[in-house]
C-alpha cells in the first residue's frame, strides 16, 4: 500500500497534492482498497463551489458506497473526464490517472489541517 | 373466541389419535432433540428456553388453541372458501381475469421449485430465476418502449409513488414541490399518492389533464393509460407541456393495452408503471401481483428495487446477477432510492413466462380479441339506445343509463352473476379481458336489452370491427423480437424450458438456506394447497363484500391469532412487505402525534445495527434519522439510547427496534428501551423480522412496542418466493388502532386514519390463507415448540461450530437467540479468504451461504429454523468445519494463497471436467470435498461472478444471442 510524501491527506481518506493556489484531489490507496472495485463516481461540476468538510460527490463500489467530502474550500476549476467511463483508474491508480477533481482554493490556511503521510499512516494503522 | 376451525372439528377424545403436523414442520424428532439438548448442556427443552429467555421478557400467558390436522385443516378451508361467491368480475380498475396457462400454474406457481428461494444474493446458484426476471425485464421494456426496467415492485400505485419519488430526486432541486394527478387515474393509486407524497412534503394537485396549465412549481405528473374509465388518451401535448415546465411524467399502463397502443416511451413519458397481473396471475382478492417499473437510461441510477443485470463470470461465460445495489437500502439505508426490498419475484417470474408461452403474436392474438369483443359490444349497446361515453377505447367502457332502466340492468346482472364497476349517476364501466367471448358479449347485450328489447346477436356486431385497434395511438413498433419470446410454443418445450431454469437455483426442495433474519422454513404443501383454488384466487379486489364473506372470516381468524400471539389489539392486513409494514407503521405513529397535536415530532431513533429497510422507511415517513450506537456485546447502547433521546425529546417520533437484535441475541433491557423512549414522548416500531424467536414465548406489546409489522413470509410460512411475495401487516396497541391505513375502496376512512398504503385494502389477501393454515395446524403449543426448536437449533449449531469459529454475541446464559454470527474476518490476514471466497465455496457442498457482512462486516449469520432435521444441520456444521480445514491448509502453507478451493469458487461441471485443468488441487476436492456430494451434487450454473463488469456495463434486458456463442466476453480484471 502507497502513501506518497508528496501529498497530504484527510482523515475522511482523500488526498490533496498543492500546487500553487490549486490543489488535485482523490482518494487514497487505502481507501480503494477498502471499497473494492469502483464501478461509478459522482463528481461535482466545473464551477461548483465546495466547502471543506462538506458532502461533495459519491463513489460506488459493487457492494458499497461512500461520501466524497471537499478537503478544501474552493472552486472546481477541473473534473477528471475520464472517470466517467473508465472508474476503475482509481483502484489502478489512486494517485495518478484515478485523481477526481482540482480545486482552486479559497483558503490556503486549510493547508495546514491536513495530514502528511507519516499522520494518515498512523491513522489508517498501517 | 370460536373459530371456523373449531367448529368444523370432529369432537376431542380421538382414541385413535391423527397424525400430527406438528412433527411433519419441526424437523429434529423427539430422541434428536434429546441429544442436541445433551449437545448444548441443558437438562430439558423448558430448563434450555428459561436459559435462553430471561423471565422478565417472557409472555404473560400461553397460546392454548389447539391443532388440527392437515385433513381437517383442508375441510374447514373448503368450508371458508364456499363462503366466497364466485361472480365474473367485469370491473377492470386495473384487474383483470387472466387465464393462467396450466403448465405455468402447475410447475412455477405450485412449484417449491420456485416458490422456496430467497431473493437472488447468490446469483452463481440463482441463475434460473435470475433469467426469467430478465425476461420479464425484457418483455417490460418492449412494452413500454423504455431501456431500463426492474425486476417487479409491489404494485401498481405503489410503483406509480415510487416513480414520483424518482422524479423529485432528479428534479425536485430545481422546481417546487408539487406534483400532478390526473382525476382519471384509478382512485386506489390517487389515494397512496396522496398518502406517500404528505410525509415527504409533495403537493399533489388532481385535476383534468386536458385542461391543466403546468407552473415552474411542479416536479412530476401521473396519468393513467387507458384511463380509469377506459379513454384512451393521446399524452403527447400534455408530456411536451410538462417538460416544458420542468416536470417529468410517468404513464401507469395496462401492459395488454401497450401491444396495441403507442408505448409511453414513444409519447414522451419519461417513466411507465403499471400491474402485470393480467399476464396469468389470479387476481386473489387484491394480490400478490408484480407491478413493473420502466424508465429513461439517464434515470438508472435513481431506479428504485431490483434490477437484474447481464455481467460475465470468471470463465468468460455471460452470468446474471442484481446490478447496481448501491442503489438499494441495504447499502445506503437512509439515503437509498427508496425502501423496497422484498418485491414479487414470483409474479414477475410467472408474468414473463406468460409471454414467454405467447410471444408477441399470441399477446397480440388475445389484445386483439378483447378490443374486438369490446367494440362489438359497444356497437351493440348503441344498437340498443345506450350512450358509450367514448370513442377511443381498448377493453374498457363507460356506458350511460336511464334512471329508469338501472334497476332491472342490476338485477339482471346479479342474476348472472356479473360484476361491473357502477360511478355513481347511472355511468357504469364494463372491461372485457382474456377470458370474455362472443357468448359473454351477448349475455351482457340481453341484460342491457331492458323491457323486453330485441337484442342484437354478438355475431353480426363482429365483421364491422374485425380488424385490430386503429385509433391514432396504435401501435407501430415492433416489440418481443428477442428469441427467448419465440422459441418455446408447444408445452413440451415450454416444461423443458421451466424445469431447465428450475434446475439452475438452490431452493429448499435441495438443502437448507440458513438464510440469518431470514427465517427460511417449511413452507408446507397443505398450506399451499388453498391458494389456487378459484374461490380464493378468482376474485376481484373491489368484488362487492357479500361475495367474499370467505375472505371476511380469514381475515378475522388470522387477524385474531395474531392478536394472541403478539399482544396487539388490532392488525392491518394492507402492508405488502416487511419494508412496507415499517413504513405504514411509522405513518401510524406519525398519525397518533398528529392527533394530539404534535405533529411535529420528527426524530426517528434507529441502532446502527438495523435492517437497511428500517432508515430508508423513516425517510420515506418524512422522519429525521438518528442513529443509536451498539455497544461490543451487540446490544443496544442504553446510555447513549438516553442522551439520544432526551437531547431529541421535544421532536422524538419514535424507536425502531428489532427484537431479538439484528446480532441474535435476547436483550433483557428492552423494556427498559421501550420506556426511554415512552418517557421523552415517542412511540415504539417494532420490526418483527425476527419474530421467529418469539411466537409464544414472548409478545412484542408486552416488551413494550407500540406497534409492530410481522413478516408472515418468514415467521408465517408464506414463501419467499424467490424475492416476494412478501407480506408485512402491522399490529397496533389500542391507542394506536384508529390510525391504521384506510383504503378508499373499502369504505369511507374514520377521520385520523392513515391513507391508503397499497393497491388493494387488505393486500395480497390470495396468500392470507397460508399464514392462516400454519398457525391452525400448528396450535398454540405446537407454535411454540416451532420457536423453542428453532432456538435449539440455533444454539446446537452455534455449539458445534463454536470449536472452530469465533460466535460474535451470545445473549443471557451464553446463548444465542435463533441465529448467531460467526466471524471470519481474521482469514483475511491470515489466509486472503474474505467472506465471499466461503459463501462460494459452500456453493461446492451444496449450500447456500447464510446472511453474509450483515449486521457486521466479514461474518455469517446463520438462521436454521425449526423445520431442518438435525442431520442437516450437521451436514451444514460439516460442511463450514470442512471449510475451516481448507482455510487452515492455507494459512499452514500446504495450500496456495491464490490459487485454492475457495478463491477458485464456486467450481461448475464445465470447469472441473475441462480438459484443461491448471490448479494446484485436485478436481475431486473442488466438486466433490464432501462424501454426501456423491449422492446429492448440486452444480452451480456459472462460475464467480465479476460484479464490476455488470455494474459498469449495465444490460438488464436479454442480451443477443450471438453473446452466448463461443467467443467469452474479455474480462476486466
Amino acid at each position: 500500500m502507497e502513501f506518497p510524501k508528496d501529498i497530504r491527506y484527510t482523515r475522511d481518506h482523500e488526498w490533496v497534492r498543492i500546487n500553487g493556489d490549486t490543489g488535485v484531489v482523490g482518494i487514497t490507496d487505502y481507501a480503494q482498497g477498502e471499497l473494492g472495485d469502483i464501478v461509478f463516481v459522482e463528481l461535482p461540476a466545473r464551477g461548483k463551489k465546495i466547502k471543506r468538510g462538506e458532502s461533495m460527490g459519491t463513489i460506488e463500489a459493487v457492494k458499497a458506497v461512500s461520501d466524497l467530502y471537499a478537503p478544501l474550500t474552493g472552486e472546481v476549476v477541473e473534473v477528471n473526464p475520464e472517470l466517467e467511463k473508465n472508474s476503475e483508474l482509481v483502484n489502478k491508480e489512486p494517485y495518478g490517472k484515478g485523481w477526481m477533481i482540482r480545486i482552486r482554493m479559497a483558503d490556503k490556511n486549510e493547508v495546514a489541517s491536513l495530514l502528511d503521510d507519516a499522520a494518515y499512516r498512523a491513522l489508517v494503522g498501517k | 373466541m370460536c373459530t371456523v376451525a373449531e367448529q368444523v372439528r370432529i369432537p376431542a377424545l380421538d382414541p385413535f389419535p391423527r397424525d400430527s403436523f406438528e412433527r411433519r414442520h419441526i424437523g429434529p424428532d423427539r430422541d434428536r432433540i434429546s441429544g442436541m439438548l445433551e449437545r448444548v448442556g441443558a437438562a430439558s427443552l423448558d430448563e434450555f428456553v428459561d436459559g435462553v429467555i430471561p423471565r422478565g421478557i417472557r409472555a404473560s400467558g400461553s397460546l392454548s388453541f389447539p391443532p388440527a390436522s392437515e385433513e381437517e385443516v383442508l375441510r374447514t378451508m373448503r368450508s371458508i372458501a364456499g363462503k366466497n361467491r364466485l361472480f365474473r368480475s367485469l370491473i377492470g380498475m386495473g384487474y383483470n381475469d387472466t387465464l393462467t396457462p396450466a403448465v405455468i400454474q402447475r410447475n412455477i406457481l405450485e412449484n417449491p421449485g420456485w416458490y422456496t428461494q430467497y431473493t437472488p444474493y447468490q446469483s452463481e446458484i440463482s441463475q434460473g430465476r435470475l433469467e426469467a426476471l430478465l425476461n420479464f425485464q425484457t418483455m417490460v421494456i418492449d412494452l413500454t418502449g423504455f431501456p431500463i426496467a426492474n425486476a417487479s415492485l409491489l404494485d401498481e400505485a405503489t410503483a406509480a409513488a415510487e416513480a414520483i419519488s424518482m422524479f423529485h430526486s432528479i428534479r425536485g432541486a430545481q422546481s417546487g414541490p408539487k406534483f400532478f394527478i390526473s382525476e382519471k387515474c384509478h382512485p386506489q393509486t390517487i389515494a397512496v399518492l396522496q398518502t406517500r407524497a404528505k410525509p415527504l412534503g409533495f403537493i399533489p394537485v388532481v385535476g383534468d389533464h386536458r385542461t391543466f396549465q403546468f407552473d415552474g412549481s411542479f416536479f412530476g405528473a401521473v396519468v393513467q393509460y387507458p384511463c380509469t374509465e377506459g379513454t384512451v388518451y393521446d399524452y403527447r401535448d400534455f408530456c411536451r407541456k410538462a417538460h416544458g415546465a420542468g416536470a417529468l411524467v410517468v404513464a401507469a399502463a395496462d401492459p395488454l393495452s401497450l401491444v396495441l397502443l403507442t408505448p409511453p416511451a414513444e409519447f414522451g413519458a419519461d417513466a411507465a408503471v403499471g400491474n402485470t397481473q393480467r399476464f396469468g396471475i389470479p387476481m386473489g382478492y387484491g394480490g400478490p401481483h408484480a407491478a413493473y417499473f420502466a424508465t429513461r437510461e439517464e434515470f438508472k441510477r435513481f431506479v428504485p428495487g431490483r434490477i437484474i443485470g447481464v455481467s460475465v463470470d470468471t470463465h468468460g461465460a455471460p452470468a446474471l446477477r442484481m446490478a447496481l445495489q448501491t442503489r438499494e437500502q441495504h447499502i445506503r439505508r437512509e439515503k437509498a432510492t427508496s425502501n423496497i426490498c422484498t418485491a414479487q419475484a414470483l409474479l414477475a417470474i410467472m408474468a414473463g413466462m406468460y409471454g414467454v408461452y405467447h410471444g408477441p403474436a399470441g399477446l397480440r392474438r388475445i389484445a386483439n380479441r378483447v378490443h374486438i369483443l369490446t367494440a362489438a359490444l359497444a356497437s351493440g349497446l348503441q344498437k340498443l339506445g345506450y350512450t358509450v361515453l367514448h370513442r377511443h377505447f381498448f377493453d374498457t367502457l363507460l356506458v350511460a343509463t336511464e334512471a329508469s332502466k338501472r334497476d332491472e340492468i342490476r338485477r339482471a346482472l346479479l342474476e348472472r352473476r356479473i360484476n361491473v364497476r357502477w360511478f355513481g349517476d347511472g355511468l357504469l364501466g364494463i372491461s372485457l379481458d382474456e377470458v370474455s367471448d362472443e357468448a359473454e358479449v351477448e349475455t351482457l347485450l340481453r341484460v342491457f336489452a331492458t323491457g323486453g328489447a330485441s337484442c342484437p346477436g354478438a355475431a353480426g356486431l363482429l365483421p364491422a370491427n374485425a380488424g385490430a385497434y386503429a385509433g391514432a395511438m396504435r401501435r407501430e413498433s415492433v416489440f418481443m423480437t428477442h428469441p427467448v419470446f419465440h422459441s418455446y410454443r408447444s408445452e413440451t418445450e415450454m416444461l423443458r424450458y421451466i424445469r431447465m431454469l428450475e434446475g439452475r437455483d438452490l431452493s429448499l426442495t435441495s438443502s437448507m438456506i440458513p438464510l440469518g433474519s431470514c427465517t427460511m422454513k417449511l413452507n408446507a404443501t397443505t398450506e399451499l394447497l388453498p391458494v389456487t383454488w378459484p374461490e380464493f384466487c378468482g376474485i376481484h379486489p373491489f368484488a362487492p363484500a357479500d361475495q367474499a364473506e370467505g375472505y371476511a372470516v380469514l381475515f378475522a381468524e388470522l387477524e385474531s391469532y395474531l392478536k394472541q400471539i403478539t399482544g396487539f389489539a388490532a392488525f392491518s392486513f394492507q402492508p405488502n412487505s416487511g419494508a412496507q409494514g415499517e413504513y405504514s407503521g411509522l405513518l401510524v405513529i406519525r398519525s397518533y402525534h398528529e392527533s394530539r397535536g404534535e405533529g411535529h415530532r420528527n426524530v426517528c431513533l434507529i441502532p446502527s445495527s438495523a435492517h437497511g429497510t428500517n432508515p430508508a422507511s423513516a425517510v420515506m415517513a418524512g422522519m429525521k434519522v438518528v442513529v443509536v450506537r451498539a455497544l461490543g456485546d451487540g446490544s443496544i447502547d442504553t446510555g447513549d439510547l438516553s442522551r439520544k433521546a432526551a437531547e431529541h425529546a421535544p421532536n422524538l417520533a419514535a424507536l425502531m427496534v428489532t427484537y431479538p437484535s439484528t446480532h441474535g441475541v435476547f436483550e433483557e433491557r428492552i423494556r427498559t428501551i421501550c420506556d426511554i423512549v415512552h418517557a421523552n414522548g415517542g412511540q415504539v416500531y417494532m420490526d418483527g423480522a425476527n419474530m421467529n424467536a418469539q411466537v409464544g414465548l414472548c409478545a412484542p406489546a408486552e416488551l413494550g412496542a407500540d406497534i409492530c409489522h410481522l413478516n408472515l413470509h418468514k415467521t408465517f410460512c408464506i414463501p419467499h418466493g424467490g424475492g416476494g411475495p412478501g407480506v408485512g401487516p402491522i399490529g397496533a396497541a389500542p391507542h394506536l388502532v384508529e390510525f391504521l391505513p384506510s383504503h378508499p375502496l373499502a369504505g369511507p376512512p374514520a377521520p385520523g386514519m392513515t391513507g391508503a398504503v397499497a393497491s388493494a385494502p387488505w393486500g395480497s389477501a390470495g396468500i392470507l390463507v397460508v399464514s392462516w393454515a400454519y398457525i391452525v395446524l400448528m396450535g398454540g403449543e405446537g407454535l411454540t415448540n416451532a420457536t423453542r426448536i428453532a432456538i435449539l437449533s440455533a444454539n446446537y449449531m452455534a455449539e458445534r461450530l463454536s470449536e472452530h469459529y469465533g460466535v460474535l454475541y451470545r445473549g443471557p446464559g451464553n446463548r444465542v437467540a435463533h441465529e448467531f454470527i460467526l466471524d471470519f474476518r481474521q482469514f483475511k490476514q491470515s489466509a486472503g479468504i474474505e467472506i465471499e471466497d466461503v459463501a462460494k465455496r459452500l456453493m461446492d457442498y451444496g449450500f447456500h451461504a447464510p446472511t453474509t457482512s450483515f449486521p457486521v462486516p466479514g461474518t455469517l449469520m446463520i438462521e436454521p429454523t425449526e423445520s431442518e432435521p438435525r442431520e442437516e444441520l450437521d451436514r451444514f456444521c460439516d460442511a463450514l468445519i470442512s471449510i475451516r480445514h481448507e482455510i487452515a491448509e492455507i494459512e499452514r502453507g500446504e495450500a496456495d494463497r491464490d490459487d485454492n478451493v475457495l478463491r477458485n469458487a464456486p467450481h461448475t461441471a464445465a470447469a472441473v471436467m475441462s480438459s484443461e485443468w491448471k490448479h494446484p488441487y485436485t478436481r475431486e476436492r473442488a466438486a466433490f470435498p464432501a462424501p454426501w456430494l456423491r449422492a446429492r451434487k448440486f452444480w452451480p450454473a456459472v462460475g464467480r461472478i465479476n460484479n464490476a463488469y455488470g455494474d459498469k456495463n449495465l444490460v438488464c434486458s436479454c442480451p443477443p444471442v450471438e453473446s452466448y456463442a463461443q467467443d467469452p466476453v474479455p474480462v476486466t480484471e
